[in-house]
């Protein structure tokens, strides 16, 4: 991560008083991607994925079974990382309000992305209420209620408070980016400001329970207000934050905490699965540690996260020849596209759920679909790269304007 | 060469979990006492090390044991089948030919399309009336289907435990379903979650229903994905639910001295 920062904090350094010495160098050398961003973004849209399908083999790969963290975590830290490095450069180049404009539209394009994946989910839902009549199951089936007043069910769909299973990233992301302009503009008076205001603000969080309501009842699945922790950090480490924690990277004490970190949530995740070995777990621990929740990104789920950043950072440098290899080239296009490859996965899953009731296929099938999903989306975002390209080759021009959101793999 | 060496040694490192997961898997199941029929119960989720006193009480006092299960529809089944089918009329029908000597009575009290925060408070006076020795609370599905705060959840969980054991009877957690139909539309993990949290929290035996239908759908005992019309797949699956759970009753009243380590 240093070499981001290096690459970063150029523009940075330069940026604050002479706006058009810095724009110069930014359009005549066209940034070199920071493939494992992409690289990671990607892979979490996987496991993603993975994870929305009921627990099948391929589960057994995913890094919640091995850990407290989850793909999640990847997913919203890289978002903050490359949207603030994007439209950071953006409010640098382009002033406030056109940055917020951009930052605006993009919020909108995740909006109507969600809407859609709300329309898929309606039609599903209303196909297994009427094909499903397991007695075993009429509680279960109280889900279908809401169909009975689409009138307010749909209304609070699209204020955002009803927000299905499996449905919960989207609306956080919008939050996330309509906090970002501020974010960004108080990252430039001061990151580490930001930052610490950011911390104190998840801390409030968990003092005063501070959260989004939702519809029925409850309250959002992920609180925007304590994972903006992530987001925040993210972006803080895009502003020259990461170069300055090199040091603190590189040494061999943060490895041995970070590992050893590790393998503690591994034998704490281990006791989950493999319940014969609950009894050697002891109680205190236990009754100190549980619930570890998602909703409020609990400091057990920071901290692994962290942990995984920063062991991956170090053993997996800038340069590492395998990023240019045929073999990741699938998820590092996946990574690329992120807001489509992230529908298509939410899709998909649904798709696969809904294969697998109606042939109530066992192992065999599932592995298929969950390879097919994977390569569907890999197939999609190699289409999408390829249309940019095209596109990009057509209208020269135009691609000047808008490569800001290029930059960072549409952040 | 560097990048080929470091795709086989990820490839090998995920064979490695991937064997170490299945040997877990074989030991699971050369653990579990052979034969029974398709639904086996595990032996780790019958092992409470929780004691049931006032269960243990009455059977050695030689009856008798008042056994009130409250819960909600999924402690039923509709669609014209007997109310013995039920698990609780299951366990019942267990209970005797496993207590022969002792009187064990049963009563339900389904609460239908209702969360755990209304039921908590209306434990205290089902127990005043009924008198019982053991209550069974299920609960956790409907939190679920309506999205219940899962921290509220918690706390009207933990609040109806200390009602109970207020009132003086012993009780008993009992999940929600496995229903994997439906999982791309009710999430039921946080309430799983934080039933286990107040089980230990509070000490009080949890019976994992979810668990236990996972283990079963899993080892291909019962086709839960079905979309089955009749009551034929619910009796069979509470039949052997109400099996488990006196299994689980007899186990948690008399806890093993000392888990061997």
């Amino acid at each position: 991560m240093t070499s981001v920062a290096d690459q970063i904090s150029a523009p940075l350094s330069a940026g604050a008083g002479v706006v058009p010495l810095a724009k110069a160098p930014a359009i005549a050398r066209p940034t070199e991607r920071e493939l494992r961003l992409d690289l990671f973004r990607g892979l979490a849209l996987w496991l993603i994925f993975i994870d929305h399908l009921p627990q099948n083999l391929l589960t057994w790969l995913t890094i919640r079974n091995y850990g407290f963290s989850d793909a999640t975590e990847i997913f919203i830290f890289i978002s903050g990382y490359t949207a603030s490095f994007v439209y950071g450069r953006a409010m640098r180049e382009a002033g406030f309000v056109v940055a917020t404009a951009r930052i605006l539209r993009r919020v909108w394009q995740i909006y109507v992305a969600h809407v859609f994946l709300f329309t898929i989910f309606l039609a599903e839902i209303s196909y297994v209420a009427t094909s499903f009549e397991n007695p075993l199951y009429t509680e279960e089936m109280g889900i279908m209620d809401f169909l009975k007043e689409p009138d307010v069910t749909i209304v609070q769909a699209l204020l955002l408070r009803f927000r299905p299973v499996n449905m919960d990233v989207l609306p956080l992301y919008i939050v996330l980016m309509l906090w970002l302009p501020f974010i960004l503009w108080l990252m430039r008076r001061s990151a580490d400001l930001t930052l610490g205001l950011s911390v104190l603000l998840y801390a409030a969080t968990w003092q005063f329970d501070l959260h989004f309501s939702a519809y029925p009842n409850g309250s959002w699945f992920f609180n925007p207000f304590a994972w903006q922790l992530l987001f925040v950090f993210g972006a803080w480490c895009a502003q020259g934050g990461a170069q300055r924690m090199s040091r603190i990277i590189a040494s061999p004490i943060t490895l041995w905490i970070c590992g050893a970190y590790l393998l503690f949530a591994f034998l704490v995740t281990l006791t989950w699965y493999v319940p014969q070995l609950g009894h050697l777990m002891p109680k205190r621990l236990e009754q100190w540690m549980y619930p570890i929740s998602k909703t409020d990104l609990d400091v057990l789920r920071f901290a692994h996260f962290l942990a995984l950043a920063a062991l991956t950072v170090r053993f997996l440098p800038r340069d590492w020849p395998g990023l240019k290899s045929p073999w990741l080239r699938p998820l590092i296009l996946c990574g690329q596209h992120s807001l489509e490859i992230f529908c298509l996965g939410v899709f998909l899953a649904f798709a696969g759920h809904f294969i697998l009731a109606e042939l109530s296929g066992g192992t065999g099938l599932h592995f298929v679909i969950s390879i097919s999903g994977i390569l569907i989306m890999s197939g999609a975002a190699w289409m999408f790269s390829w249309y940019k390209h095209s596109a990009d080759k057509s209208g020269r021009a135009k691609a000047a304007a808008g490569n800001a959101d290029l930059a960072g793999g549409g952040a | 060469m560097k990048l080929v060496s470091g795709a086989f040694l990820s490839v090998s490192l995920l064979a490695g979990f991937l064997a170490a997961a299945s040997a877990h898997a074989d030991d699971a199941a050369s653990n579990a006492p052979a034969a029974a029929p398709a639904c086996e119960v595990p032996d780790y989720l019958l092992s409470g090390d929780v004691a049931l006193p006032k269960v243990a009480e009455a059977v050695k006092a030689g009856g008798p044991l008042n056994i009130l299960v409250v819960g909600s529809r999924s402690s039923a089944i509709n669609a014209g089948a007997p109310e013995a089918a039920a698990y609780p009329g299951q366990m019942l029908t267990a209970l005797k030919e496993k207590l022969p000597a002792i009187e064990v009575n049963l009563s339900v009290e389904i609460q239908a399309k209702k969360t755990a925060e209304e039921v908590a408070p209306g434990l205290a006076k089902l127990v005043e009336s009924k008198k019982p020795t053991l209550v069974i609370w299920q609960t956790g599905t409907v939190d679920a289907v309506r999205a219940v705060d899962p921290d509220d959840f918690r706390n009207a969980v933990d609040a109806g435990v200390v009602a109970l054991r207020e009132a003086g009877v012993d009780a008993v957690l009992v999940n929600p379903q496995y229903s994997p139909r439906t999982e791309s539309m009710i999430s039921p993990s946080a309430y799983l979650d934080n039933m286990r949290v107040v089980a230990q929290e509070q000490e009080v035996p949890l019976f994992d229903r979810f668990a236990l239908m996972q283990k079963w759908s899993e080892d291909g005992a019962f086709d839960l994905f079905a979309p089955v019309h009749g009551a034929e797949l619910a009796k069979q699956v509470h039949g052997c639910l109400g099996r488990a759970l006196s299994q689980f009753i007899i186990a948690s009243a008399h806890p093993k001295p000392a888990q061997e380590n």
